[in-house]
This record gives structure tokens, sequence and C-alpha cells, in this order.
């Protein structure tokens, strides 16, 4: 249906950019990690493009940037392009052809909640058993909302991965995290909240977890491995625990920006292909080289220490309690960076069980914006050149010929529920917690 | 006679600002050995001159990847051209992250840009104001709640109408360069409006009478009479709204994450790195020293046209 449309899909000779100064906003978070070696390594000029790296100061004004033209593409949550296109929030229609990370995200609690938390929790060894599910975090809640006292947890933003994670890891324990209503106005997402999510930069966290603002918080790394660092928190899990090898990070383009200017498209997606594999190359070998780059002030800037505790495989829950991680952050094996359909009907379908989508859609409604934000069109083209060049093999991708961009059925959740992309609303109703089927907040 | 005299002059201009800042050096470090922060001890003074020194080598080395920049470019065009000997050829620039030095600089050309279009508006507006008292109190109410707005308020409605009226394709001003300044001028306009009408508004009646005695046209009047008689207060107002420019640019590039000191500032308390801090206090250090020079070039100026020469200015 959609291949006639596709300007992409020519095998002649990738021409020259049609622009070569470009400029990519980013947030100091360790998964922009493709951004900053695609230029630190030179796969940016390679490709004859001039890029200019600049952090944002929070998502909003990221999205802003390369909404109105400032910026010409950016790093960004994967929520995002699709709530810009079906008009949650900003309305506007961003597209992503690569994918730019699994994983890398952890829930933090304040010190006081995981003394109390902990009492709940079974030990092996003297240590606590992970996963730690939010069962163990309920009666916390509970004693606090008896008390009159209102949990509050922060989240990065309202279609972040990170306030997904949040709510499917509070729904699984049976903390309900709230609704969405934007068609009556409401968008703080506290409708029938047992636990208020509120957003805050990542960067400030652990600030705002120190001052007691909020009591728990879902974010990227380095600011759960911070909170360890600082003695102010500890991280009860990742989302790796929450859901394996859970799309994250996206990097997103204006949808008029790939149509005028296709080739500088497809060379971006060349170098960050490159990136990201150099990232994850001979079993992470690179990684703390990759730290080094990321601790520069202009990047992420945090200590390398900090930094290095998530990116080299590793993850410290409590202090002293550090565990392997390897696959904490996934950059290009098991074809992390392939713009996936089912990814992003994951996303609309957690926008749908949140209200954020308030009305019932059918489950063609999901493939048609899937299909129209996400383009592995521009992500083929660019994997084509590169095995042309020899610079990478046709084994590393996906089989582009076979590839309906639909995963198999997804079981390894912390709840156990099974996902299949390609049945969305049958996918909803597995959920006690959540809007489903004709469902709409009255 | 004549030595105490000298050794006095010689205790004040010297040893007594020596003294002061001696003894500042020495409450901050105390003090800032006793704060501890989730990023660590708060920086004494040691440990910012040892920031100002790593300022010193990432520029030095941020000069030498720029260097390797262009030689790169070069030799990518050279190939370009081998292949294809008409293909165009165009010397991007730079690419890398501005150093602090760099952001001295953008931050001193943004204020000055702001600066010089708000005294554009204001001089003129005030001789006006000042010559007409019915002017006056057409414009007063409005000066009067204009005034006191914090550029805070201003930024997010200039930043909404510079991108919708700024459009160009390959704009020769960054966005950001205009939201900066114009906020800058929206602030430090008003000290300037208000002291060059009340500088215009009490000059020595006598003067004015002698431009009428003589005749003196409207023109005549103001560049003769009216202007060199109110350049006192003129330049008054103008280091009042040279310093408030300064103090609001660092807010307005803090907030809206355009270049210069503030976003200095900012991306260093993102970072929260053992060292952030002590970054951070080099950066106080430099505006206040910054805002310090500001003002005693205005002040030079101002001794420089002003006609009394003997008025004390401090």
């Amino acid at each position: 249906m959609l291949s006639a449309a596709l300007p992409f899909s020519a095998s002649a000779e990738l021409g020259e950019p049609e622009k070569d100064e470009l400029k990519f906003g980013f947030i100091k978070l360790t998964d922009m990690a493709p951004l900053a070696v695609a230029y630190e390594n030179g796969y940016f000029e390679d490709e004859g493009l001039y890029v200019t790296l600049e952090a944002q100061a929070n998502w909003k004004v990221l999205l802003d940037g390369v909404i109105d033209g400032q910026l010409d593409g950016a790093h960004m949550l994967a929520g995002q392009p699709l709530a810009a296109t079906i008009g949650f929030g900003t309305k506007a229609h961003i597209v992503t052809p690569f994918s730019m990370d699994l994983n890398g995200n952890g829930i933090t609690v304040s010190n006081a909640v995981w003394k109390e938390m902990k009492k709940n929790i079974p030990h092996e060894n003297g240590k606590p058993v992970h996963p730690i599910k939010a069962d163990y975090l309920k009666p916390v809640v509970e004693s606090y909302i008896d008390e009159g006292k209102p949990f509050n947890m922060g989240m990065v933003f309202p279609v972040s991965t990170h306030n997904y994670e949040l709510r499917y890891w509070l729904a699984a324990g049976g903390i309900h995290p709230g609704y969405y209503a934007p068609h009556k106005g409401d968008i703080s997402g506290q409708i029938d909240a047992e636990a208020l999510l509120s957003v805050t930069p990542p960067p400030q966290m652990p600030a705002t977890l120190e001052a007691g603002t909020i009591y728990g918080y879902c974010v990227g790394e380095p600011w759960n491995q911070q909170a360890v660092f600082k003695g102010i928190g500890v991280p009860v899990i990742t989302d790796y625990e929450i859901w394996k090898n859970n799309p994250e990070k996206v990097f997103g383009l204006n949808k008029e920006f790939t149509e005028k200017y296709p080739n500088t498209s497809v060379r971006i997606v060349k170098a960050l292909l490159r990136a990201a594999k150099w990232l994850d190359e001979n079993d992470n070998a690179n990684r703390p080289e990759a730290v080094e780059i990321l601790s520069r002030s202009e990047y992420v800037g945090a200590d390398y220490d900090v930094i290095a505790n998530s990116m080299t495989g590793t993850f410290e829950y409590e202090k002293g309690d550090k565990r392997e991680i390897p696959d904490f952050n996934v950059f290009f094996r098991y074809n992390a960076t392939y713009p996936y359909y089912s990814d992003a009907i994951w996303y609309l379908t957690q926008m749908r069980r949140w209200g954020q989508i308030s009305e019932p859609k059918s489950d063609d409604w999901y493939f048609d914006v899937a299909k129209s934000v996400y383009r592995p069109d521009i992500y083929q083209a660019a994997a084509e050149a590169l095995i042309e060049e020899g610079e990478m093999d046709a084994a590393e991708f996906p089989a582009f010929a076979t590839e309906t961009g639909f995963k198999p059925a997804q079981t390894d959740f912390i709840d156990g529920k099974v996902y299949d992309g390609s049945k969305p609303n049958a996918y909803l109703e597995q959920f006690p917690i959540g809007l489903k089927g004709t469902d709409v907040i009255q | 006679m004549l030595s105490r005299l000298s050794s006095r002059s010689f205790i004040e201009g010297l040893v007594l600002p020596a003294v002061g800042i001696v003894i500042f050096l020495l409450v901050w470090q105390f003090s800032a050995n006793r704060i501890d922060t989730s990023l660590g001890q708060f920086p004494g003074p040691v440990q910012v001159w040892e920031q100002i020194q790593n300022l010193g080598t990432e520029h030095a080395r941020e000069r030498d990847k720029e260097a390797a920049f262009y030689q790169r470019q070069d030799e990518r065009n050279a190939k370009k051209l081998a292949k294809d000997p008409d293909a165009t050829i165009k010397i991007r620039q730079y690419t890398g992250k501005p150093t602090f030095i760099d952001q001295i600089v953008t931050s001193l050309v943004t204020v000055a840009a702001g600066f010089i279009i708000a005294n554009m508006i204001a001089i003129p507006l005030g001789i006006v104001c000042g010559l007409s008292a019915s002017m006056y109190k057409a414009m007063n109410p409005i000066i009067q709640i204009f005034k006191p707005v914090s550029p805070l308020a201003w930024l997010p409605l200039v930043t909404m109408v510079v991108s919708a009226t700024y459009v160009a394709e390959d704009p020769m001003l960054e966005k950001s360069f205009l939201n900066s300044a114009i906020t800058v001028a929206l602030c430090c306009l008003w000290p300037t409006l208000i002291n060059t009408t009340v500088g215009v508004a009490s000059i020595d009646k006598d003067l004015v009478n002698v431009s009428r005695v003589m005749a003196l046209s409207p023109m005549v009047h103001v560049r003769k009479i009216v202007v060199p008689a109110a350049i006192p207060m003129i330049f008054t107002g103008l280091r009042l709204s040279l310093a408030t420019g300064w103090m609001v640019l660092i807010a307005a590039e803090m907030l809206a994450q355009n270049p210069g000191l503030g976003k200095f500032v900012w991306d260093e308390f993102q970072n929260g790195s053992s060292n952030s801090l002590g970054r951070i206090m080099v950066a106080v250090l430099a505006i206040g020293l910054i805002g310090f020079l500001l003002d005693r070039l205005m002040l030079t100026l101002q001794k420089k046209v002003s006609w009394d020469k003997n008025a004390v200015l401090r």
C-alpha cells in the first residue's frame, strides 16, 4: 500500500547530500551515544555532513526545535514522533528512520521508601531477589495514602518511555498510576491515581528526589547511578527487567526534511548505523572509549565512573550491590537500530491504555500511524549503501526482502503478558488496570 | 607632607582593597570546606583556580581540533574535485563545541547588540518626552508598567514572535541570538529612557532662554543645547542600562539555552560532574568581572563626553 510512495527504494548510487550543514539536538543521557560517536569518529564527515550537536534543556524544547526547523533532527523519545503526529501535545509530522537503542532506563526510589520496601522483599544470600516487583512498593504507597500524603514520582515527559515503563511496573504491582483525559482538557495524567506522576527533566531528577519533592523516579542513565553515587536513592529495577530489550530512543526528523533532503536523510542514518555498530562491536570493547567521549562536558558531562557504571555492562542497585547486565545498553545487536512498526504500535497501545488517546481506535488505525511515522525505507537505503560499500554485512541487518516490520509475539514482560503488535486492541484487553475496548474517561 | 599624602593614597588605593580580597578569599575557603553538596564539596579558591586552568587547556585543545577539522575538510574537498572538477566546493564552519572563551565573546556581542537596539529607541524617545510635557504624560503609564517586568516574562513572547516573523531560507543571524538580544533590549530600554527624560526636562532655564533669544531651529536647539546639557543624566541611564542588560542576558541565556555564559552555567549544572560547581564558580567570577569592566568602560566614556569635568562620578 505504501510502497508506491517510497522515494528511497531506488538502488542507484547515493547522491551528494542536499543539505550538509546540520544541527542536531540531544538530551544529556548516555543513549545519545550514537550521535557523539558518529561525530567524534568522523562518520558524519565521511558522509559529507557538517554536524553540530547541541544539548537541549528538556524534551519539549527539543521537539519544538525540530518542529520549527531550528534543529534538523534530534535524539527523541520513541513516543514523541508518534504523539506529535497524532496530535497529542504539539502537532507536527515527525518521522523516524532509526531506532537509537534498547533498554537503558531504571526506576529509583528514595532511601526512606527503599527502607520500607526492603522489608517486604525476599532475600537470598543477604541480597534482595531481582527483579523487584511493584507489589513490594504497594504497602508503602498505601501507608502514604492513609496518612493523607500524596505519593509523588517523577518521569521525564508525558509521552516518554519512562512514563510508560513506570506506569507498566506500577500497574503490574497493582498501583494505579492514573489516567489522562485530553478530551476534557486534563493532561496531568493523575485521574484515579494512587501514585502521582509528574514531569521532571532528567538531569534534575536526583536533585528533586533529594529535595523530597518526589519519592521515586524513572529515568535513563546516568541519573539512576548518580543517585547511588550521591547516596540519595536506590535503583530498584531496570527497564530490561520490566520488558527485556524494549525499544527506547529514536532519531526524529521532520517529515518535510526527509522529503526535501532525501540523500541527506539516508546519509545521516548511514553515519548513525556505523556509530551504533562501533558501540557494540567485539562485546562492547569500545565502551570505555565511548564513556570517555560521553563524560566530556559538551555531551553528557557526568563523571567517567558514573557513566561507566551502566555503559560497561553492569548496574549498581543498592550501594555495593553491583550486578552484571551486559544488555543494559544495546545500540546495535538484536537489530536494535531497525524501526519496527510493532515497536511504534506498543507505544500507541500505552497511549491508549493511559488515556492519552481518549477514544477507541481500530487495529488499522494503529498500523497506519505506525507506518506514517516509522520509516524502514530510509533505513533500508542506508543499510544497503553500507553493504555495497563493504562497510557492513547483510547478515547484520534484518532480511529486508521478507521483513514485515512486526516482531514475533514478545513474552519477556515482568507480568508475563504477551505482546503481539499485529493485535493491538486484543493486547490491551489483558490488563486489569488501563483503558481498553470502548472505555472513555467520563 | 607630600610623603604622608602619597602613603595615605597608597594605603587607600592598594592596601585596603588587597586586604578586602584576602579576607574574602579566606572566608570563602573556610566556608567552602564546610559545605557538602551532593556534587561534592563546595569549590574553594584553589579548586576554582584549577578549573580556570582546565578551561584554558580545553580551549587550546578545541582550537587544535578545529585546525584538524579544516584540514580534513580540505582533503575531502580536494578528493571531491579530483572526482568531479565541476563540483561546487564550500568551506563549512567548524562544528565543535564553543569553549568558555567563545561563550564569553558570544555573550559580549549579544549584550552589545541588545544595548544598541535599546538605546537607539530610548535616547530619541527620552529627548522627545523631556522636551514635551504632554508627550511625557502620555508615555508615563506605559513606562511605569513595563519598567519592572522581569526578562524571564518577556522571553517566551520574544521567542515565539521571533520564530514566527523571522523566517529566512539562509538566515544571517541566528534566531537564538535575536531572542537574547531583543530580550536584553526590552529590559535595558527603561533606565536610559527615564534618565534621558529627566535630564532633558531639567535643563537650566537660562540655557533654554538663550536658545530662544538666538532663535535656534528645533534641530539645532536639540543638538547644541539639549543633548550636551543632558549628557550626564543620559550616561547615568546608559550605565544603569548596560548593567541591567548584562544581568538580563545571563538569565535569558540560561532559560532559553541560547549560546553564551548563561548556557555554560546551565550546561555545567546539568552535567552534575564533580567539577561542575568549580566551573560554575569560574563563570560567576567571569560574569562579575566583565560586568565591572563594562561599567568602568561606560564611566570612562561618560568622563570623556561630559562637559562638567569637575563632577564627581563613581
